[in-house]
């Protein structure tokens, strides 16, 4: 027992970790309102105008402020820096200045260097050598082993975004086992995990057991990191300052360790309450020292940077890094998790201002209090940075103590983790179907060889055969695919410190996804109540396709069209399950595209519900742009059709409207968005991003972007400044339906 | 039976309480000039939709989820929906049965006794006063304000709730003298719960256009802020009533 432990009730958690453990028995629900919060302190706001200069200058210079390009960086690679150390009372930065991004080479050499070269930087000539010669990265390791079959797919963009060139991500380390035991406490737990591991001796225990002995290195490694600025992580941290400095200090670890996509925090608000409210009743603290302890982490929070190409933003756009923390939900005991802590961190959000990061992830659930609920919704309505999910269909699965990797999928924290596997492009397989397995745009034999189809009219029967057997073949390749990623993600870049905060004995997920879900309903709708003629270019390709009648279309709440994209989800989810994955991972999808619908849709063709060539695909599980005839209820019921226990890797659902159309009041606007949340959510729903704005303040932002620099618009899964968007990527989200009548 | 529909939206805030289904329904016997809707006047207009009572309630009733969470439900709009007050009444049955809220948005230029046969399913209705002044309403849309006066005391008699919607339309329903009557005429109705003063906007002139009609208000703009904040005080003063500006 240690003193850091003194006031703490007693549990399971005192002999073995058991984060969830301690808070079940320790944290206290809240179910007032927000009057009881605090404005930012003097000192808070004196170093967020500091950070702001630093934003400013950063923006000025084309998003990135600087680059370490010869110092790879690693849990203990940098001196400390700081902002101003007489400000902060949170300390720690990836490099040695604010806001300059290292390299991260272990994912991929050639990645590294091209995004330097974006930035007009190179490596030191040693650095590049010692890695070409020496040192294979995990991107070396694919591409050593991928077939010609998977390089195809990748080029022909069935399958993109697949990390296979940098930090998988997605993976959340239990950030909160740092402060609750200290770090000695954790070593010893994995040197004990070492000893009562088998000792027969195959492939499968000698990785774990090389795992377990790098884990052990870099939570050595984080100490040092720690003692460098002066802290001592071995042992419990005793307050509330120490606890957020501590459990900041293994986040920054994993966040100079790994470049990964997403990078989640995982669910910390309501396990740091603990030691706030144990501080507050001793009178150690008070609230505004409350306050600003969260909102100096926030700042941090808002400050991690990562090195990347040009291609990458094209995918991920507006440099996120998915920061996700989840807040509120329910636990097993119907107690709802909701505490001060949980407005703190919102309240950021006032404090220093709106902006995408923390990515904001409230947990809904029948049980959360109203008084909680319209506080989210209005902030909601006032900054665009929220997102809900639905913690009742989640916790039956997750248990009440998961946390959120970037944007909708859930896992245990510190016993489940995941396998990124980025999506593949539904709309074009669609395609192949019709051309017999032959790209709509290179022409390339890709997929399994068929006829091109060529009966006068698209015969739904026979298009679902060939399309299904298309399904077949992409599956497989993607199973596979995913397989040699991950091996070699594990083999050069594993995520030691990361792996360190989870039990040694992991559940994985590997996280399939797809886009393109309502353009191929849509499609299939067309093809079945419609009649479609498909037209062939020159070189016997359908490129085009002439639609007689009309067809129900996904985001209309009706039946017809929402039936085949539920279809769809399951019938992929079988055919994936076929091919057994690395370390038997349990098959997900998710129906999520983050922004790369727009770079999809661009390498995609006209497709048989009309939408042309190039066209972005929807977001997410959205309807397609302007398909929606019935307003906003029917477009939600469409998305809360489709079945959470096929797509559990989350069904991302973004929801933009203007505020007049939620209500004239802001008390009325506030009342009405919660009872569309709880609509929605109670037909199990799974996932909704909440925008209300003015189209004119979005267009005004695309004319003089000065003036809205932290003009925070939700987009699939996450949150952007607006201005970071290319101007394509924000035409799109201005071309999306805001619900609104005339 | 059959419903003539010319659109649904199944989120609206602004027709009633809590979130709502709204049914616009095709036809409507006014002639207002500033109509936004004069695609719905012609009651077998090629690009209504027609509805039978189940296939109503199945969308209907897909919004119970957002109508229990707001207190909300659903109101048929229009056009003029009493035109097909039975189809209405078969729904609003099946939505007592279903403990759904209904109100419906009427101008009620509509014979009394089809109004009386809907009340006993009816919550709630916003009623339109188009001019105070008969002589202007003829001119304004076409027919006597009659029916419409006399329709929104019979509706009072009932102790049905009634929001008054009023459009704004400067120089056509702004005259001091008016604004006044409607007030008080307002003042003297105990089931009026609020009163909504909806700027006018020349948003559906391109929809005139498209149907080769002649719109006559293109000259006259929005009432500015100033004007509907002025009104609005004017009207509540006399009226006692919640003056509401959409
Ligand atoms: S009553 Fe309504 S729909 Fe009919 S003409 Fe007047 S404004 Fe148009």
């Amino acid at each position: 027992m240690f003193n850091a432990w003194n006031d703490f009730k007693a549990g399971r958690w005192m002999q073995d970790i058991d984060v969830r453990d301690f808070v079940q028995k320790n944290y206290r629900p809240y179910d007032g309102n927000s009057s009881f919060l605090s404005s930012p302190t003097e000192r808070t706001i004196k170093l967020w105008d500091k950070c702001q200069e630093l934003l400013r200058q950063e923006r000025k210079k084309g998003g990135v402020l600087a680059v370490d390009p010869h110092t790879p960086i690693g849990i203990n690679s940098h001196s400390p820096a700081y902002i101003d150390p007489d400000l902060e009372i949170i300390v720690g930065l990836q490099t040695d200045e604010p806001l300059k991004r290292g390299i991260n080479i272990y994912g991929g050499l050639r990645t590294t260097l091209k995004a330097c070269q974006a930035y007009d930087c190179e490596p030191d000539a040693d650095l590049l050598d010692f890695f070409r010669l020496h040192r294979p990265t995990h991107n070396d390791g694919v591409f050593s082993v991928y077939t010609d079959e998977m390089l195809l797919l990748r080029k022909a963009g069935i399958i993109t975004g697949l990390p296979d060139s940098y930090g998988r991500g997605r993976i959340i380390g239990d950030y909160r086992r740092v402060p609750l035991y200290g770090i000695n406490y954790l070593i010893e737990a994995k040197k004990n995990d070492l000893r009562w591991l088998n000792s027969d001796m195959n492939p499968t225990s000698i990785q774990l057991r090389e795992n377990i002995s790098g884990q052990i290195n870099a939570l050595q490694t984080t100490k040092e990191m720690a003692v460098s600025y002066g802290y001592d992580l071995s042992f419990p941290a005793a307050d509330a300052r120490e606890a957020v400095q501590y459990l900041y200090f293994a986040y920054l670890a994993a966040v100079k360790e790994q470049n990964g996509a997403a990078m989640s925090i995982g669910r910390i608000s309501t396990f740091l309450d603990i030691y706030f409210e144990r501080d507050l009743s001793n009178g150690l603290l008070d609230e505004s020292e409350a306050q600003e302890l969260i909102d100096q982490l926030v700042m941090k929070l808002r400050f991690v940077r990562h090195l990347r190409t040009p291609e990458y933003n094209d995918i991920f756009a507006g440099d996120p890094n998915w920061v996700t923390e989840s807040l509120g939900g329910c636990g097993s005991d119907g107690r709802h998790l909701v505490t001060k802590n949980s407005f703190r961190f919102l309240q950021t959000l006032k404090n220093l201002g709106p902006a995408p990061e923390p990515n904001m992830t409230v947990l809904w659930s029948r049980n959360l209090p109203h008084s909680f609920l319209e506080f989210c919704a209005d902030l909601s309505i006032n900054t665009c940075a929220l997102q809900y999910e639905n913690d009742d269909i989640m916790r039956p699965y997750y248990g009440d103590d998961y946390g959120i990797a970037c944007c909708v999928s859930a896992m245990r924290m510190g016993q489940e983790s995941q396998f990124f596997g980025a999506r593949c492009n539904l709309a074009k397989l669609l395609l192949y179907a019709l051309n017999g397995g032959r790209d709509e745009i290179s022409g390339e034999q890709l997929g399994v060889e068929m006829p091109v189809y060529n009966q006068e009219y698209l015969d739904f029967d026979e298009v679902m055969r060939r399309f299904t057997m298309q399904m077949e073949w992409l599956a497989e390749k993607y199973v596979n695919t995913m397989n040699v990623i991950h091996y070699m993600h594990d083999k050069y870049a594993y995520e030691s410190l990361q792996f360190a905060l989870h039990d040694t004995e992991i559940k994985y997920y590997m996280a399939f996804g797809v886009a393109g879900l309502s353009v191929v309903a849509d499609s299939l709708s067309a093809i079945k109540y419609a009649r479609v003629k498909p037209i062939k270019n020159e070189n016997g390709i359908i490129s085009d396709f002439l639609i007689e009648g009309s067809f129900p279309k996904f985001g209309n709440d009706d039946e017809r069209v929402d039936i085949l994209a539920v279809d769809l989800l399951k019938t992929f989810t079988h055919q994936l399950k076929k091919h057994p994955t690395y370390k038997n991972a349990v098959h997900t999808l998710s129906v999520l595209t983050i922004t790369s619908n727009v770079m999809y849709g661009k390498h995609t063709g006209t497709t048989p519900d009309g939408r042309k060539k190039g066209e972005p695909l929807a977001p997410g599980a959205n309807p397609l742009h302007g398909r929606e005839e019935n307003g906003a209820l029917a477009a939600c019921n469409s998305v809360a059709r489709l079945p959470y226990s096929y797509a559990r890797d989350g069904i991302s659902f973004t929801f933009s409207t203007v505020p007049s159309t939620l209500g004239k009041s802001q008390e009325e606007r506030i009342n009405n968005l919660l009872a569309l949340l709880r609509g929605y959510f109670v037909q199990d729903a799974h996932h909704i991003n909440v925008n209300v704005l003015n189209v004119e303040t979005l267009r005004e932002a695309m004319e003089h972007p000065e003036k809205y620099p932290d003009l925070t618009i939700r987009v699939s899964g996450y949150a952007v400044h607006f201005i970071k968007l290319k101007r394509e990527q924000q035409e799109e989200i201005i071309m999306r339906t805001f619900y609104k009548r005339m | 039976m059959i419903g003539r529909v010319h659109s649904i939206d199944t989120f609206s805030t602004l027709d009633g309480p809590g979130i709502r289904t709204v049914i616009f329904m095709q036809g409507c016997h006014l002639r207002c000039k500033y109509c936004h809707n004069p695609d719905t006047w012609k009651i077998k207009s090629p690009s209504s939709k027609e509805y039978s009572v189940d296939e109503l309630m199945k969308i209907i009733k897909r919004g119970k989820t957002y109508f229990e969470a707001s207190d909300g439900g659903i109101t048929f709009s229009g056009g003029e929906p009493l035109l097909q007050y039975k189809f209405i009444k078969e729904i609003f049955i099946r939505c007592r049965e279903e403990k759904i809220s209904t109100a419906f948005d009427s101008s009620l230029y509509i014979s009394s006794n089809k109004i009386i046969d809907l009340l006993p399913y009816t919550d709630l209705i916003l009623a339109d006063i188009k001019q105070m002044d008969n002589k202007k309403s003829l001119y304004l849309t076409g027919s006597s304000n009659l029916l419409n006066l006399r329709n929104i005391e019979l509706i009072n008699e009932y102790g049905i709730p009634l929001w008054i919607r009023y459009v704004v339309v400067p120089g056509w329903t702004d005259a001091s003298g008016d604004i006044k009557k409607m007030a008080h005429f307002a003042a003297g109705l105990s089931s009026v719960e609020r009163i909504d003063l909806l700027p006018y906007h020349s948003l559906g002139m391109h929809k005139w256009e498209i149907l080769g009609l002649k719109y006559q208000l293109q000259d006259t703009i929005p009432p500015a802020q100033s004007l509907l904040q002025k009104l609005s005080k004017e009207i509540s003063a006399i009226s006692g009533k919640t003056v509401f500006i959409q």
